[in-house]
């Protein structure tokens, strides 16, 4: 039998190339555009090589926006998926109470990020604030807009506020699709409340914990709108996490090219990690 | 092991059962015994899977005892009654090997690992899984998944009762009989009593002992393969085994006779309905449905060849009955006529049989 041979179906993704190509690789290329060349305005550019990469690479500013960055990920991700799993396991799984909670945990997903920092900042105001006053009226001497340690909290709890019902929402769903067979199986063979979770539950929520993971790391990673609305990135330098920086260089000092530099490296970063962990996690999935 | 005994028990899944028809199970008494092997058939919805979570204890029934060798279990959770359960889908750990899930209950038991190690050797040559032990148990195919899920249950010497809840489902066609083969064979090596619950009449009929028919919340028949073949006490019962089930017609009985679309028949029934009886109807199986010129005058709808015998379809008035005959005998060509076996014809009063 021979193949017909008819390139024409091409056609059919011509629109889907466009799209991306205006919404994605342009963008992109232009930003690898500046980062290989220096511009003083008017369209005219010299050529640098990779000048920028290695300033950027070498630049100790960049070093502590980036750890800051991975304390501050590392902390919401070790707050948030226990903390979720936790809130899904002690969930209703059946009853009126359940589409309540369900709403209570979707609530905070439906603010807006600027709202969310702009809401923190009043509650957590040392002066007027409920959150920041009350600290203050048991004794402790709080204030995020001078402490940095007080600032970080502030920022963390901010976002596990935020987010953590994602991953609640997602275990949930997780939680809900395991069979009842497998409980009574458990109970069958004896197994203690904590073999139950250690065998059956955290096994079956693995997918969509890899999701949540995934989500929660790139979200919080090139998290932007709320530090900045909440503490402008202070006191000091101390909150200014990798996209304030990179904000800070791009349209407050206006050097696009390191700026670009900078912009390529965090996305590969990001790549770069997510690509490590979804293999680790999917390594020993079956087919 | 153990025999289990079923006092008066009712379960409904509503709070405030108030009629009849809320309970799941209307009242059931039975009493199984040590070392028998029991299959509880019935058309889904009819309550097995109910009765059975009830033996296991995943559920306690609203009313009535359960008791394991004249002992009251019926408050006595899942982990301390001994028993094994099989489930329609395999029930493995995933992230376990072959032999971990083996071990699993015996480890939460407590038991010494020398003795884990050897009853888990045991029991995985028994159900040919010894080659795959060090195998993750999520890597086998859906029917070794389901010895692992069995292996679970037998590896512990002290299981009361092994209930089976339509364990073959999902297995292929030419697993589940070997699959089969192995329970009975399993159930003659170690005496152990089992149930096994199904909505499929071979299945049950092959296992079983002792076939236990459920319909709509109630018992209607407890009996070997044999008796419930030859005397259904339930028109249920008639319909459901055999293939094709019994052919059931209404009928008249007046001053003792019995007529049926006009026709006196003969039954092995000596008693009579009573006087109430809403719905009186005769029972009667295709085999025992034949060709007889001294019968009455009927009509062939219907011929289906297969093979060793054939399945004929006749109608008389607006009745249709089902017949089986041998593939030596001829049929009639013009003004068949057919006769019931009076010895296997009986009178069945709102379901129930008439003796």
């Amino acid at each position: 039998m021979t193949k017909t041979t008819n390139q024409k179906a091409w056609y059919f993704v011509v629109p889907v190339v466009g799209l991306v190509a205006f919404n994605a690789l342009i963008p992109l290329m232009t930003v690898v555009n500046y980062s290989v060349q220096e511009t003083f305005g008017d369209n005219v550019f010299f050529w640098e090589g990779v000048k920028w990469f290695e300033e950027v690479l070498k630049s100790e500013r960049f070093h502590a926006s980036f750890l800051r960055q991975l304390a501050f990920t590392g902390m919401i991700l070790a707050i948030e998926v226990p903390l979720g799993i936790g809130v899904a396991l002690s969930m209703p799984r059946k009853g009126p109470w359940v589409s309540v909670c369900l709403v209570l945990m979707a609530l905070p997903l439906l603010i807006p990020w600027n709202v969310v920092g702009a809401m923190w900042n009043i509650f957590a105001l040392p002066d007027i604030g409920l959150l920041g006053r009350g600290i203050n009226a048991l004794g402790i001497d709080y204030n995020f807009t001078q402490q940095p340690v007080a600032a970080w909290m502030t920022t963390v709890l901010m976002d596990v506020w935020h987010w953590t019902s994602l991953v609640v929402l997602l275990a949930y769903a997780g939680l809900c699709s395991i069979p009842d067979a497998y409980y009574q199986a458990a109970k069958i063979d004896g197994a203690s409340a904590w073999s139950v979770f250690r065998r059956i539950q955290l096994p079956k929520l693995k997918r969509v914990l890899t999701i949540a993971i995934l989500l929660r790391f790139m979200d919080s990673f090139m998290i932007y709108t709320e530090p900045f609305v909440l503490t402008g990135g202070g006191p000091g330098n101390t909150t200014t996490f990798l996209s304030i920086d990179l904000v800070k260089i791009a349209l407050g000092q206006f050097d696009l090219g390191p700026a670009a530099a900078m912009s390529l490296i965090y996305f590969l970063a990001v790549l770069l990690v997510c690509w490590i962990f979804y293999t680790l996690m999917m390594r020993n999935e079956e087919q | 092991m153990a025999k289990i005994s079923l006092e008066k028990v009712k379960h409904s899944y509503l709070a405030q059962p108030a009629e009849p028809e809320d309970y799941a199970l209307k009242q059931i008494d039975a009493e199984w015994q040590d070392g028998g092997a029991y299959a509880l058939l019935g058309p889904s919805g009819c309550g097995k899977t109910t009765l059975l979570n009830i033996i296991s204890g995943l559920l306690v029934p609203s009313l009535g005892r359960v008791l394991f060798n004249d002992t009251d279990v019926t408050k006595i959770p899942t982990t301390d009654r001994h028993i094994a359960q099989v489930f329609q889908f395999p029930v493995v750990y995933d992230t376990m090997s072959v032999f971990d899930n083996l071990a699993f209950p015996l480890r939460n038991r407590g038991i010494a690992e020398a003795k884990v190690q050897e009853r888990v050797q045991e029991i995985a040559g028994m159900l040919d899984l010894e080659h795959s032990l060090r195998r993750r148990a999520s890597g086998l195919t859906v029917d070794g998944k389901q010895k692992i899920s069995l292996g679970r249950g037998l590896v512990r010497d002290d299981v009361n009762v092994i209930m089976f809840d339509e364990p073959l489902t999902v297995i292929d066609p030419h697993l589940k009989w070997q699959l089969r083969s192995k329970l009975k064979e399993l159930h003659k090596r170690l005496g152990l009593t089992m149930i096994y619950v199904t909505h499929d009449q071979t299945e049950a009929l092959t296992f079983a002992d002792q076939v236990v028919v459920m319909y709509d919340g109630t018992v209607v028949q407890a009996g070997t393969p044999v008796e419930l073949f030859e005397h259904p006490n339930h028109t249920f019962v008639g319909h459901f085994i055999g293939s094709p089930g019994m052919n059931i017609l209404p009928c008249e009985v007046e001053n003792g006779t019995v007529r049926c679309a006009g026709h006196t028949v003969q039954t092995a029934s000596s008693g009579r309905p009573r006087a109430d009886a809403r719905k009186t109807e005769i029972g009667v199986r295709p085999e025992f449905v034949r060709f007889d010129d001294h019968g009455f005058p009927v009509e062939i709808v219907k011929v289906d060849d297969l093979g060793r015998y054939r399945i004929v379809e006749v109608r008389y008035a607006d009745q249709r009955v089902k017949m089986i005959v041998n593939e030596d005998l001829a049929i009639p060509s013009e003004t068949p006529r057919i006769s019931f076996d009076p010895a296997a014809t009986r009178i069945y009063a709102d379901g129930w049989v008439v003796n």
